[in-house]
């Protein structure tokens, strides 16, 4: 039971370094919120997980915290993502980078 | 204060008539709660009983939201207490209720909840395709992050609801944005602006609806509206 639930934690806890990771690789805002909103959810339900093997009695307060993550955490990432789309952050594409190096040329000629 | 300087004689008439007294007291007791209480209490009953039957959940949307609001409070209280004791139960009842009647101009997103007998098994079945479409974004994500070349095309797409209530939208929204590779900006009535990491596939509206938001609305056309 306590080694199914540290291999859970374990497999939270390298989600939650993935999600880190994608937000230090990933290009603009967008992206980052992508990463960080997806492994984070998971990472931290996993974790849950984990302590509810290694602890059955909190089974029903670990699900309503899974609960309350799931229902906080994606509005959360939308809220920002909003907030810098009305605040008129273009996302980033792979077009608008060469738009981008072309326009910077013909602003040195 | 006892009374010494009476007769035993007195106070044994005294004692007569108290007994008297709390005979005509028993009597009226008895009457009055033939009379009256008894008639209250069945009408009580009675009246329980019909708001009972005019309960209406299809076709009365208060009534819905009543009911679906104490529910969810006496779910979470049972899960917090964590234990299954009369008294705990009791009291998680009428705490539901009492929180349900303070809160229940600000209910009104509950309204759109389809309550049927399928209602949980659509919930559940619903529950199992957001999973596993959790479990498939988390390691779609991993894949991209963890690649070196970082194999990424993101745009901006709109996608059509056809779901009408907030609260349906809500989770439509939520679940795209934790689903591959996609992310909920912004709602403006029944067009999402969803940003999508990998939108080779198509950029049009009639795409990106079949590609990302179908299979969450058709299961969650079920029991929302």
């Amino acid at each position: 039971m306590t080694l199914i639930g540290n291999i859970f934690i374990v497999i939270g806890a390298a989600f939650l370094f993935l999600g880190a990771l994608g937000l230090v690789r990933m290009p603009d805002l967008y992206n980052r919120i992508q990463a960080g909103t997806k492994a984070v959810t998971l990472g931290s339900l996993a974790v849950l997980l984990g302590v509810a093997f290694q602890h059955p009695g909190w089974l029903p307060k670990l699900f309503l915290i899974a609960l309350f993550i799931l229902l906080t955490s994606p509005v959360g990432s939308s809220t920002i993502a909003r907030a810098a789309y009305s605040a008129g952050l273009k996302p980033f594409t792979l077009s608008s980078k060469e738009k981008k190096q072309s326009l910077g040329k013909q602003e040195e000629t | 204060m006892t009374t010494n300087n009476s007769s035993p004689q007195a106070s044994k008439e005294k004692l007569e008539r108290t007994k008297k007294l709390a005979n005509q007291a028993r009597t009226v007791m008895l009457k009055s709660y033939k009379n009256h209480l008894m008639p209250r209490f069945l009408r009580f009953f009675h009246f329980l009983l019909g708001q009972y039957r005019k309960i209406d959940l299809e076709n009365k949307p208060q009534q819905r939201r009543f009911v679906i609001a104490t529910t969810l409070f006496f779910i979470m209280w049972l899960m917090l207490v964590g234990t299954l004791s009369f008294s705990e139960i009791f009291v998680g009842l009428m705490v539901a209720l009492f929180t349900t009647w303070l809160s229940y101009d600000r209910l009104a997103f509950l309204e759109s909840i389809k309550l049927n007998r399928t209602t949980p098994l659509h919930i559940l079945r619903y529950l199992q395709v957001f999973v596993v479409a959790l479990l498939r974004a988390n390691i779609d994500m991993a894949r991209r992050v963890l690649s070196p070349r970082l194999p990424i095309n993101p745009a901006l797409v709109e996608v059509q609801t056809q779901l009408k209530s907030p609260l349906g939208k809500l989770i439509l929204a939520n679940s795209i944005t934790l689903t591959p590779g996609t992310l909920t900006v912004d709602v403006v009535g029944d067009r999402l602006q969803v940003h999508w990491v990998d939108s080779t596939s198509g950029m049009d509206l009639e795409c990106a609806t079949h590609a990302i938001a179908e299979s969450f609305e058709y299961h969650l056309q079920e029991f929302l509206e």
